[in-house]
């Protein structure tokens, strides 16, 4: 996916102003939030697992060499074949050089997030490969040739009828209105590419060390039809992935679903260990397992590696009042809300995802939804550090810091300014009390009034007070 | 005992009667109050714009400023966070400083939590007739966990409260946020101005002024003179 990062207040802006857009992402706000919160309420020890849960991934990704690798030896000892891909760039030709070794004239992929940051289905495609997407959501917007604005419901900014527009001219059957039809007209539609995909790909969400494991979790069942139907499967994931054992993916799991979507357990849940068996009926004759770095191995050690305990549940955008106004797509990469503020400039430049540490009021509500107890606000600051430190934003907004940091040191000059400004501001509102604009603080006033001051300072009036007393 | 009053930089600059309030409410309950006469800001602006040396150094003017109280206390939930939360997790973390800073924050209060927990008042001056709506401003509802406590105050005072729907979700100002995102900031407050509207409460109160003049502002703008914009201890100090 194209990089627009660095365009997210334009971006955001005309999402504000797209009342459709609006009014779908209300509609989906009170879904996520609301049934996140049952779950958890029901679970009861939501807070032991969930601190557990983070040990977990620390602990994977302190041995994340170790794990990698023994996670390359037992998924090669069930017939796999593993291949690294230090760079988007890498993994794509790796995965086209599979594709076109193999004679592959077309795909048929469930969703993975790290395809579309590698930019896979171009690659593909470039290549004389017809892709077809087949989770639902996924095909929605391939048909309407957009990006995800979410990593768990890709088509969450798309209303039902908007949907039912996009079925029309792409299957050329009569309007529906209802979903469960819709679905069932999609699934006939993707029925023939299943059966005719050469190549299978699916994301991971996680891999196991131990028993050299990738596995899908989603609700169609598309991923089952991905992963064992073609003759040749193709899993493409984030080294970072990478767990211990089945007994972490136990944890992990319980907290995935439930954070997602407040599900106790999705529809289908699907471990894939190695090629099948010779007394096995269905499953691909190749197996290849794609681990993408992509930028993730700068982040280990580092002050940002709580970031790669993530497990994209997207419970932070679901939570994020900025997320929930402007919708997926202002954030102009692959991963939006809280985590994409952090992921997106880490690994395409902070200079260019300049606004995105700074699209947070740092309400906190990622903090707190988060399974993996990612300080999601904490490290957007360490991002706003690294922008202050490097002279990232504008000089304006650096000059005003600067002259409020020299102030403020300052006590007495601070009295006299604060003093000034008191009486000034509150001339400037007039009898209402009001400011309708300041020059340099329009972004305010845009759309607030100011409230004026009161016209003296609490420490003007104190001292007066203690004069007055004494 | 001696209680140090942080009035916050933004009282002191625009509604010092919320500084009065606390002040009376404070000494009501028979605290000896000090005001430290060089207090400024607690550095949070900075610390948020990415300025960790100029919230480290205020941090340390404000240490300082209340070193001999017995307890300090601010009229706000985001300031507390501040002295309380930022400079024990994280600036002073591995600094010789950090233990002053760790007695810092365990004898700074949020002034609801002050007078609920530690002063356990029973009675406060002020009268309110009517209903009320209460906004809890994340910093003290999040880092802090202030949420019963004015609520609390608020019934003492007489106040009846309509909770509005979303009573937790942010309104939007986060700071230099309201600024350099002032389309998504406004869009945030007026969300939840059509909550407060909703709930046909008199007044919207709250414990951040930096809300409150969010809240108000939009308020304002959109037409509505009649809602009143509040914070608690200008209610229960029977200064509203
Ligand atoms: S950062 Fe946390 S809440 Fe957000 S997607 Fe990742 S695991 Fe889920």
């Amino acid at each position: 996916m194209q990089v627009q990062s660095m365009f997210f207040k334009q971006r955001a802006s005309e999402k504000l102003g797209d009342e459709l857009l609006q009014g779908n992402m209300r509609k989906a706000k009170g879904k996520f939030v609301d049934g996140r919160a049952k779950a958890v309420a029901e679970f009861g020890v939501w807070e032991e697992v969930r601190s557990h849960a983070a040990k977990v991934r620390d602990r994977a990704l302190a041995n994340l060499d170790a794990y990698l690798l023994e996670f390359e030896a037992n998924a090669t000892r069930r017939g796999a074949v593993v291949h690294w891909a230090e760079t988007a760039e890498e993994a794509c030709a790796i995965i086209v050089g599979i594709a076109r070794a193999n004679g592959v004239r077309k795909a048929a992929k469930s969703k993975s997030m790290v395809s579309e940051e590698v930019n896979l289905n171009e690659a593909l495609e470039a290549a004389g490969v017809e892709v077809i997407e087949t989770d639902l959501g996924e095909y929605i917007l391939q048909l309407a040739h957009e990006p995800p604005s979410h990593i768990v419901a890709p088509a969450v900014h798309k209303s039902k009828e908007q949907v039912a527009e996009l079925f029309v001219k792409a299957h050329g059957k009569p309007r529906l209105t209802e979903i469960p039809a819709m679905t069932r007209e999609a699934r006939e539609a993707l029925r023939g590419h299943f059966l005719g995909a050469d190549m299978g790909i699916s994301g991971s969400n996680f891999v196991i060390a131990e028993t050299g494991t990738t596995l899908t979790v989603t609700n169609e069942g598309n991923a089952d039809m991905v992963t064992t139907l073609p003759r040749i499967h193709v899993v493409i994931t984030g080294i970072e992935k990478v767990i211990g054992t089945l007994e972490d993916f136990a944890t992990l799991i319980r907290l995935l679903p439930r954070s997602a979507i407040g599900q106790t357990v999705t529809n289908y849940l699907t471990l894939t260990t190695g090629l099948k068996m010779p007394d096995e009926a269905d499953g691909p004759e190749q197996m290849h397992i794609v681990l993408v770095d992509a930028g993730r191995t700068k982040l280990v050690g580092g002050p940002m590696q709580e970031m790669l305990r993530c497990i994209r549940c997207g419970a932070c955008m679901n939570h994020c009042p900025v997320y929930q106004n402007v919708g997926g797509h202002a954030y102009g990469w692959v991963y939006p809300g809280p985590m994409g503020s952090i992921l997106t400039p880490v690994y395409v430049g902070l200079e260019n995802a300049g606004d995105l540490p700074n699209a947070a009021t740092f309400c906190h509500e990622c903090a707190v939804a988060c399974p993996v107890k990612i300080p999601l606000p904490e490290l957007m600051r360490k991002l706003r550090e690294q922008q202050f430190d490097r002279k990232l934003r504008p000089w304006p907004e650096r000059l005003a810091i600067a002259a409020w940091a020299f102030a403020v040191k300052r006590p007495a000059l601070y009295a006299f300014l604060s003093g000034i400004g008191a009486r000034v501001a509150k001339w400037m509102g007039g009898r209402e009390g009001l400011i309708h604009s300041l020059p340099g603080l329009d972004g305010w006033t845009k759309g607030r009034d100011m409230p004026a001051p009161a016209g003296r300072t609490f420490r003007e009036l104190y001292r007066q007070r203690s004069l007055e007393r004494r | 005992m001696k209680v140090g009053l942080f009035v916050t930089c933004l009282v002191d600059l625009s509604r010092p009667g919320i500084g009065f309030a606390a002040l009376k409410l404070l000494e009501g309950a028979g605290c000896e109050v000090v005001v430290p006469e060089t207090q400024t800001c607690c550095g949070q602006p900075g610390y948020n714009s990415g300025g960790r040396e100029i919230a480290k150094a205020l941090a340390r003017k404000v240490l300082a400023e209340f070193r001999d109280c017995d307890y300090v206390v601010a009229p706000s939930g985001s300031c507390s966070g501040q002295m309380k939360v930022a400079t024990v997790h994280d600036l002073f973390q591995g600094e010789p400083d950090l233990p002053e800073f760790e007695a810092l924050a365990a004898k700074w209060y949020e002034l609801s939590q002050f007078l609920v927990e530690v002063l356990k008042v029973d009675a406060v001056p002020g009268k309110f007739e009517g209903t009320v709506t209460y906004h809890d401003s994340c910093s003290g509802l999040r880092e802090l966990g202030v949420k019963m406590q004015p609520r609390y105050l608020l019934q003492m005072a007489g106040a009846k409260i309509a909770e509005m729907e979303g009573a937790e979700r942010c309104c939007g100002f986060g700071g230099t946020f309201s600024i350099k995102l002032g389309e998504i900031s406004t869009r945030m407050c007026e969300n939840k101005c059509e909550s407060i509207r909703a709930t046909g409460a008199g007044a919207i109160v709250g414990g951040d002024l930096g809300c409150l003049l969010n809240i108000e502002g939009r308020l304002r703008r959109t037409g509505d003179k009649e809602t009143k914009v509040l914070h608690f201890a200008q209610v229960i100090a029977g200064e509203g």
